[in-house]
């Protein structure tokens, strides 16, 4: 009798679950398998971001010229004279004063902007959901189309912008383009347009995501509209508009496409920027040893800047864990 | 005053006219581009210019036809844009794959195994994404040129899946993290091994995060600008330098440039619709997850 309800449960049990008759992959033990998942993302990284980095650092202490020396052989040693002249040189200040006229009002007006429509937004409404991926669209596009057909209505001429200002309105017709001034007012208006979604995006997700009972307490204490502002939502949401604010400050920094295809690289217009007037450096007059100085320059800035980021970022992550 | 403001009509219609506002400006620039594409050349550059089409003047499709054919020694062929287009999907396309593939794999073993200095070597592959690309581009097109790499389909390619992974990491790591141990913990006391396990029960459970993941890569290689410009002047160019150097150079000819950017961004449009509830994730890098 014991013996059949032995037997009848071990049918029982292979029909139920049957698991695998012999265990295969047995020498695929887990130490092996994490190196085989890691090594090739590291191998790339390691070969394409990590190598060109460090050569472009010893490039960056000789007088490499592509059309003298091989890469086999050693270029000229000038130790630290590339960063020397670079530091002297008034154009470069120049021209780091132009990027800070260009991310500072950017980073500025995105902000603004991107937060007040979150604000508006940050309530039920009809459409809400369809509106918001609208408005979102514009920071998928491709910088240098976006940069085209902007440059298509910014056209002093025949632009639609100047229609709507001049013939509409009837302001004076503005030189969005090849104006000093206001070249760089249609960087930022540009670069506003394809990355204030960015900031609405995640100023949104915060105010959102602020506990609306938090609100409902301060109602029966008959707090006003500002003290609940000031004091409930912006601390919530701070450190997400941060990251915002970080992410923006970086790309902006590195914008390169918009101005390339806006004004030429701003050579005409005064409004060259660090990473065009890097781009003239390399590819225009060939000076790799000067270029890469000047890169590194560039890397020391948006290190300290990605420094902050990842810490945001790691307490953010920390905090939604708990 | 504070009396007229609290009224709900007075609040309702103020709301309405702010959110108009708001969509006029993200809106119009992508209307006035997808009509202008639909004009005939002389009329894009009207003053006062043709806003709605039908009333005001007749769509047409010739610059579509345009851009995508051209006329040799007689007969319809594809036109350059053509090329770029292919070169641009490939490309794209294949660095997608790549990306997603390996960089799925590291999260994993970031996700479920102990890793030495781990928050370091995250923190390393996420700098690599923050460095800008004026900067690398220097060395690597010298390597590139010695390597025989310039002008090439690997090349780029290759770039680009270097530029996608660390996105795919982070973005997988935190996707993995959100699956729970016990699914694989089960499937290997019931005598899976390991990569069984993976295959067979974590990667279906993270196929759509892989998917919606593969969006943003393919994204962001299929708008990628100065690599291509300077690695692949010549051979396997990709649609954006094209864009430029061939439609924008001089006095462009606005008509053409419309349609063939409405074109190259359609496919783009349609992806953030798809993933419109990922985008959040998408821009912080998996961080911020509500």
């Amino acid at each position: 009798m014991e013996k059949q309800l032995e037997q009848f449960s071990d049918v029982n049990a292979q029909q139920l679950v049957r698991p695998p008759t012999r265990r295969r992959f047995r020498w695929l033990t887990d130490r092996l398998l994490v190196n085989i998942f890691l090594w090739p993302t590291f191998l790339l990284l390691l070969f394409i971001t990590v190598f060109p980095l460090v050569w472009s650092l010893y490039l960056s202490f000789t007088s490499y010229s592509p059309k003298r020396d091989s890469v086999w052989t050693a270029a000229p040693w000038v130790g630290f004279q590339n960063y020397a002249e670079l530091l002297a040189d008034k154009d470069i200040w120049a021209r780091f004063t132009t990027s800070a006229a260009v991310v500072v009002p950017t980073v500025l007006f995105e902000f603004l902007l991107g937060f007040g429509v979150a604000f508006l937004f940050s309530r039920q409404f009809k459409g809400r959901s369809f509106i918001t991926t609208a408005i979102l669209i514009p920071m998928m596009l491709t910088t240098v189309v976006v940069g085209l057909f902007w440059r298509f209505m910014l056209q002093a001429d025949i632009g639609i912008v100047n229609y709507f200002i001049h013939d509409i309105f009837g302001f004076p017709a503005v030189f969005w383009l090849t104006d000093t001034k206001a070249a760089l007012a249609s960087l930022v208006l540009v670069d506003a347009w394809q990355w204030t979604p960015f900031v609405f995006l995640i100023s949104l997700a915060g105010l959102s995501a602020v506990p609306k009972y938090l609100y409902e307490a301060a109602e029966v204490d008959r707090a006003s509209g500002w003290f609940k502002f000031r004091h409930i939502t912006l601390p919530l949401i701070s450190p997400l508009l941060l990251i915002a604010i970080i992410f923006r400050l970086m790309d902006t920094y590195k914008l390169f496409d918009l101005v390339w295809v806006l004004t030429n690289g701003g050579g005409s217009t005064n409004t060259k920027i660090v990473p065009s007037y890097l781009y003239e450096i390399a590819f225009g007059s060939l000076d790799i040893g000067k270029a890469s100085a000047l890169g590194y320059i560039m890397l020391v800035v948006i290190i300290a800047l990605a420094n902050i980021l990842v810490r945001v970022l790691n307490q953010l992550k920390t905090e939604s864990d708990k | 005053m504070n009396s007229i403001l609290k009224n709900p009509l007075v609040q309702r219609t103020m709301f309405w006219l702010a959110t108009t506002l708001v969509l006029v400006f993200f809106m119009f620039p992508l209307y006035w581009l997808v009509i202008s594409s639909f004009k005939v050349r002389g009329d894009v550059t009207l003053t006062p210019p043709t806003l709605f089409p039908f009333v005001q003047f007749q769509p047409t499709l010739d610059n579509y036809i345009d851009i995508l054919t051209t006329t040799r020694g007689g007969t319809t062929v594809a036109s350059p844009f053509i090329g770029a287009l292919v070169n641009s999907i490939l490309i794209s396309g294949t660095a997608t794959l790549v990306a997603v593939l390996l960089g799925t794999l590291a999260a994993y073993a970031f996700s479920r195994f102990r890793i030495p200095s781990e928050g370091n070597l995250m923190f390393f592959i996420l700098s690599t994404r923050m460095l800008p690309p004026i900067v690398v581009i220097i060395p690597i097109f010298l390597m590139f040129s010695n390597l025989g790499l310039r002008n090439s389909f690997v090349g780029l390619t290759l770039l680009y899946v270097t530029a996608g992974l660390p996105f795919v990491v982070w973005m997988m790591k935190g996707f993995f993290d959100e699956i729970p141990r016990e699914y694989e913990d089960a499937a290997m006391m019931d005598g899976y091994s390991r990569i069984e396990a993976v295959w067979k029960i974590v990667i279906p459970e993270a196929i759509p995060a892989m998917l919606s993941t593969a969006v943003f890569v393919l994204i962001t290689a299929w708008n990628e600008f100065i690599f291509a410009l300077r690695l692949n002047p010549d051979k396997f160019s990709t649609v954006p330098p094209y864009l430029v150097t061939v439609i924008g150079y001089g006095r462009p000819e606005w008509a053409r440039m419309a349609a063939t950017s409405v074109i190259f961004l359609l496919p783009i449009v349609i992806f953030t619709v798809l993933v419109r509830n990922h985008l959040l994730r998408g821009v912080t890098f998996g961080a911020v997850r509500r």
